[in-house]
């Protein structure tokens, strides 16, 4: 396991509705947490990577703006999108620059300020991450498309709509315990009760998926900063290690994707290079986060992951093997769906849950057993996007 | 006839396959072949991904497919806000060609069903706009 790269600061905003600030104000939170995680300034930050989907606030070019906020300047920085995976492959453009020799500690910064628009805007913007040519003219929106998914998978490998239900109730488990968490009040099998009309999650949005099966919306920000091994040392008592990335694309139209009812195809061609670079297999992950932006996309990630075989991902959920005590615990920081998904911050806070497990500092939500090796998995658009990433101690 | 008519609404004015509008008034639903190595695409595409050629030509899709899956939305994007609830699938054709669509309305939502035998069809809406939707077999 090559040992080149690592982290050495983290820090996440708290996920909310309605951030009282522009979206400068926003990165600044991250940042801030991240730099006094490292115990570095900004004369010892190389470059900076800014990444987002666009179109949520009015700026453009946000890199140049952000990085004058936060003390960036003169030093090299640019913009980095692949929708809802932004800041994952923001981090493996880091770990390139650094890998290059190009510079010695490289910050990512994620942010999204979703609540300037209002929720159809926003699902007109997420529903044009796809084609805007061919299927947009059709009405379509993120929900419908992962229904797609779920209606052929349930259909072929017997996955219910309390398997479904189960994934949520696990994410708010931990939405619960996880004060940077946008939800963060109990989810319970009552509130999917279709009989009653009180039940908050039970209503269809895109059947299959119903309110319940579908991420918070949120504002927030991320940031990573990475450093090469002489850095790293320096600088960090608790370096944690990128030892395995892994990324792959789809073909955006519905019409040209492979089996519906086996999942994202980018799910497992970036887990196999993830796993092929770190030297490792499915077994050695002891703790991990999935790109659960819908109730589905949690057991897909599953199978593409290699921890249930492909069609066998309900039993992970049904023996409670991903909660924190189970065998392969899974976002027990609440996850898209229940800590939100501002969507180019996403993947930095994914990589900030996992370093914070790796060191052992992750409060309610630290799984048991010291555990060494972590992934991340985070999809942008419809599987359009996928990338893995694997850290070690 | 442009491409802005294509859809419930259009998010393209401009494309070198707005020729498919056209079909669609003509009353058939068409994809395009690459005259030099035969690849064949659905959605159109005026260029060959596989051997590069920009040498295309027009044809018809299958009349018969099955319905590989569907979504009803209850909730619409912006722009689309009277239609909800309504039903898009993929039907597959066989040999890799798939076609993604609306499902007509007058399909009950209780008889739809993952397998289920479709074909599709041009559709005209009231304020003029082109489009095509799948209908059972
Ligand atoms: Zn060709």
């Amino acid at each position: 396991m090559e040992k080149e790269v690592a982290v050495i600061g983290v820090g996440q905003s708290s996920f909310v509705r309605g951030y009282e600030g522009s979206i400068r104000e926003l990165a600044f939170e991250a940042f801030r947490e991240a730099m006094k995680d490292a115990g570095v300034t900004q004369k010892d930050i190389g470059a900076s990577v800014f990444c987002s989907a666009p179109e949520y606030d009015k700026q453009r070019s946000p890199a140049g703006v952000l990085a004058e906020y936060l003390g960036l300047i003169p030093q090299p920085t640019f913009y980095i999108e692949t929708v809802c995976s932004s800041s994952s492959t923001g981090v493996k453009v880091g770990y390139s620059m650094i890998k290059a020799g190009l510079h010695d500690v490289v910050c990512i910064v994620g942010f999204q300020k979703m609540s300037e628009i209002t929720s159809a805007e926003s699902q007109e913007r997420m529903g044009r991450g796809a084609d805007i040519q061919w299927e947009a003219p059709f009405g379509t929106m993120m929900p419908a498309y992962y229904a797609l998914y779920a209606q052929a998978y349930m259909a072929k490998n017997g996955l219910t709509h309390d398997d479904l239900m189960s994934v949520r109730l696990k994410s708010a488990t931990y939405g619960v315990v996880n004060e940077r968490a946008v939800y963060r009040k109990g989810v319970k099998a009552a509130d999917f009760d279709a009989s009653n009309p009180e039940a908050k999650m039970a209503g269809p949005v895109a059947w299959p998926l119903r309110v319940g099966d579908c991420c918070a919306n949120a504002d927030g920000s991320s940031c990573i900063i990475l450093a090469n091994k002489e850095k790293a040392k320096a600088f960090s008592k608790k370096p944690i290690w990128v030892v395995g990335i892994g990324a792959a694309s789809e073909a955006v139209n519905m019409a040209a994707r492979p089996d519906f009812a086996k999942g994202l195809s980018v799910g497992y061609g970036a887990a196999a290079q993830a796993y092929k670079m770190a030297g490792i297999t499915a077994s050695d992950v002891k703790v991990a986060e999935v790109h659960d932006c819908f109730t589905i996309a949690e057991i897909m990630a599953y199978e593409g992951l290699g921890f249930a075989p492909m069609g066998e991902g309900k039993q992970l959920i049904r023996e409670k093997a991903t909660y924190k005590e189970g065998r392969i615990p899974v976002n027990v920081d609440g996850g898209l769906l229940s800590k939100g998904h501002p969507i180019g911050a996403t993947g930095g806070s994914q990589i900030r849950t996992i370093v914070l497990q790796l060191r052992g500092e992750a409060g309610p939500m630290q799984v048991a057993g010291d555990p060494g090796i972590g992934l991340v998995h985070n999809v942008g658009g419809v599987g359009l996007y996928g990338n893995v990433t694997i850290f070690g101690r | 006839m442009g491409f802005e008519k294509f859809g419930r609404k259009s998010f393209t004015a401009i494309t070198k396959t707005a020729k498919f509008v056209d079909l669609l008034v003509e009353g058939k639903v068409e994809g395009t072949v690459c005259k030099d190595c035969g690849a064949k695409f659905f959605p159109p595409r005026a260029d060959c991904a596989k051997c590069l050629s920009k040498n295309m030509d027009w044809f018809e899709v299958p009349k018969k497919g099955t319905l590989e899956t569907f979504t009803t939305a209850y909730y619409a994007p912006f722009g689309f806000e009277t239609d909800p609830p309504y039903t898009m699938g993929v039907v597959d054709f066989g040999d890799g060609l798939k076609l993604f669509a609306r499902l007509a309305k007058e399909i009950k939502l209780e008889d739809v069903k993952v397998g289920m035998a479709v074909t599709t069809r041009p559709l005209k809406y009231d304020d003029g706009q082109i489009s095509f939707e799948i209908v059972k077999a």
